[in-house]
């Protein structure tokens, strides 16, 4: 099976749906002959020009607004906000139009629309480069919210979203881009709300979203010579959440961290204690905990930036103090 | 004000359908005051009498597929557009029936089978809407067109700046339509802009922006039916500012003075675009007054018919609630 990057098995996935649909079209800044900041569309305005390969002007919410029409007369918007801090701008064409469009018009309108961008602490990039944003889709209705940790996840996912008729966050983490991993070369494509059981394991359940599962992962890995067990769950997308897979592990293992890059209030980790504890308190036998980056606007200098964002020591102290609980 | 010369008239039973739709906005916005009054619609109801003339004028060289998006003052859009005033009514009364299922009210009107995108309860979305509806249909490669209808309260918005430029730029099939009556609720817009002109903002954009008596059927009709030719035809956007007046409350239930005198609502009253143009359409020749009357009772006997329908109509099973919130199912 060949290897890709993360960024090029996303790439394959838009670069065959935009084959298979001509009514797939993509804005933002710098996506056209320049291929994207991230090389999201390298190679693409060559095959498609500028009406499918569309840069736009510095004006989100304009051209998120325009993409919500496009999307309710007959075409398939995806924007590429690069860094996904610059979506902030369009907030109220997001969630008072495109999020609600569906259910105002009684499911007669679609909204086919994705909307791509990195997201995520490192390389220096500062706080209007490096926010996750996620929980804040997730809590509202009408937006489905891919998180994808690794490159198989990524093109399946992508292939999902725009193959669907819904409003689709599809977020990547900027320290996951480069990753390498296996990509089929046949067709696939991966269901919303289904997660992935990235490691079985008996003793505790790692919930883990974007670059806290392949660092969980290493950390599992490490614990499992000392004869600690751990499972590793992927979520995937947050809307929908499959949080039935988190407790069939929970009902095995009885101990449960989530680890998420992510702000800890009215996030993940709360969401799914809630359920957990909701649903299956009596198959716990220690209290859930949570792990996230610092409550803080993301800093620039090295050592700060590393201050905010969880790492493999604090996932290995995390999982050591749940287990002596 | 802007009339200088009159439109010249379509042909007599283009202006009879032009009478007819304005009549039937008009009787429609009466009833619809009224029933709010009976306290029959719940929520919000900004009527669009004295401003009948514009949707109807525009709307009149529109087909079921070409897209029209519009604000918070929309029953008169969705009127001209084609949504037949029984199921406006009953969605305002919140009826399973509604143009909208319900769900909407006066601010959410949606009814896309013909072309009747949704009215909107935030100012500017519509201009971008609009110029995306444009992006399809120039991607597609299909002559439809899409079509904003805002207000002078839009202008100062950032929408009004990122979607003109843009479908500008892109030289997209698309029609803004500036309903300047005004005032945004009760704030003047003079008193928000020190360019109270609308139409002459184009020179900023590159588009023709052209300013017309909003409340001359047949200046409306005439300006807008050549913009919306050359939109069809890959000519690009254009700006029409119709300067016009909204002779009843921001919304039903509000004020209508203290803003503005009572001298000025009577001006305006005395330019009703309706009995305006029934006036030019008789000293023309273009309609005997017996004709005039019989659309009078065809609309009347309309609109009973539709209060009554809404009054007949069930309500919504509250077990739907969460259908629709994503393309197949319900919730997440």
């Amino acid at each position: 099976m060949p290897e890709l990057t993360y960024v090029e098995a996303a790439h394959q996935a838009l670069a065959e749906e935009m084959a298979r649909d001509e009514t797939i079209f993509v804005v933002g800044e710098g996506i056209g002959p320049r291929g994207g900041n991230f090389n999201t569309t390298t190679g693409l305005f060559d095959l498609y020009g500028p009406e499918r390969l569309r840069d736009t002007p510095i004006c989100e919410r304009g051209f998120v607004g325009l993409c919500a029409g496009a999307a309710m007369t007959g075409t398939r918007p995806v924007v590429d906000f690069m860094f996904l801090d610059f979506i902030l701008d369009a907030f109220g064409e997001l969630i008072n139009q495109i999020a609600k469009m569906q259910y105002m018009s009684s499911g007669r309108l679609k909204m086919p629309i994705v909307l791509r961008g990195c997201i995520g602490v490192g390389g220096a990039a500062a706080t209007h480069h490096s926010g996750n944003y996620y929980p804040i889709f997730t809590h509202l209705p009408g937006f489905k919210v891919a998180v994808p940790s690794n490159p198989y996840d990524a093109k399946g996912l992508f292939k999902t979203a725009l193959r669907g008729d819904d409003p689709v966050l599809f977020l990547e983490h900027k320290s996951l881009l480069n990753t390498r991993g296996e990509v089929p070369e046949e067709e696939y494509s991966i269901p919303f709300g289904q997660a992935a059981v990235c490691r079985r394991g008996e003793h505790l359940t790692v919930v883990a979203f974007t670059t806290m599962v392949p660092e969980t992962l290493q950390v599992a890995e490490t614990l499992s010579g000392e004869g600690i067990s751990v499972e590793v769950i992927d979520p995937r997308t947050t809307s929908p959440l499959d949080i039935d897979t988190v407790l069939e592990s929970v009902h095995r293992t009885g101990r449960l961290l989530i680890a998420d890059e992510t702000f800890a209030p009215c996030g993940m980790g709360a969401e799914i204690a809630a359920a957990v504890v909701d649903r299956a308190f009596d198959d716990l036998d220690a209290p859930v905990r949570r792990l996230n980056g610092a409550h803080v606007p993301t800093p620039y200098s090295a050592p700060l930036e590393a201050a905010v964002a969880p790492n493999r020591e604090d996932i290995e102290r995390a999982i050591r103090d749940l287990m002596a609980e | 004000m802007p009339t200088s010369t009159e439109a010249v008239l379509p042909n007599k039973d283009a202006c009879l359908a032009l009478y007819r739709q304005m009549l039937v906005i008009r009787r429609c916005e009466e009833q619809l005051a009224r029933s709010y009054q009976a306290g029959l619609i719940p929520g919000a109801c900004h009527t669009y009498v004295g401003e009948e003339a514009i949707a109807t004028g525009v709307c009149a060289h529109l087909n079921d597929d070409d897209a029209v998006f519009s604000t918070h003052r929309g029953h008169g859009h969705a009127l001209a557009k084609g949504v037949p005033p029984k199921e406006l009514i009953a969605e305002l009364f919140g009826k399973a029936t509604g143009c909208s299922q319900g769900r909407g009210g006066s601010m959410h009107l949606f009814s896309p089978q013909v072309g009747m995108m949704g009215t909107s309860g935030i100012v500017g979305p519509c201009i971008l809407q609009a110029a995306g509806a444009g992006y399809s249909f120039k991607l597609l490669g299909v002559p439809k067109v899409g079509v904003a209808f805002f207000g002078d309260g839009a202008v100062a918005n950032g929408a009004f700046h990122e979607g003109i430029n843009l479908a500008t730029n892109w030289q997209l099939p698309v029609l803004f339509v500036c309903e300047n009556n005004l005032y945004a609720t009760e704030v003047a817009f003079v008193d928000t802009t020190r360019n109270p002109q609308v139409a002459n903002r184009a020179a900023a954009y590159g588009l023709p922006g052209i300013a017309v008596d909003g409340n001359d059927v047949a200046e409306v009709y005439a300006v807008a039916g050549e913009a919306i030719t050359r939109a069809r035809q890959g000519g690009g956007p254009t700006l029409i500012e119709c300067k016009t007046y909204r002779t009843r409350p921001h919304a039903e239930g509000m004020r209508d003075g203290g803003y503005r005198s009572t001298e000025e609502i009577d001006e305006w009253k005395k330019r009703d675009p309706i009995p305006a143009f029934a006036h030019r359409l008789l000293d023309a020749g273009h309609a005997r007054q017996e004709e005039l009357d019989a659309i009078t009772a065809d609309v009347t006997a309309l609109i009973a018919e539709a209060l009554q329908f809404a009054h007949d109509s069930p309500w919504p099973d509250p077990a739907t609630v969460a259908d629709h919130v994503f393309s197949q199912g319900g919730g997440a």
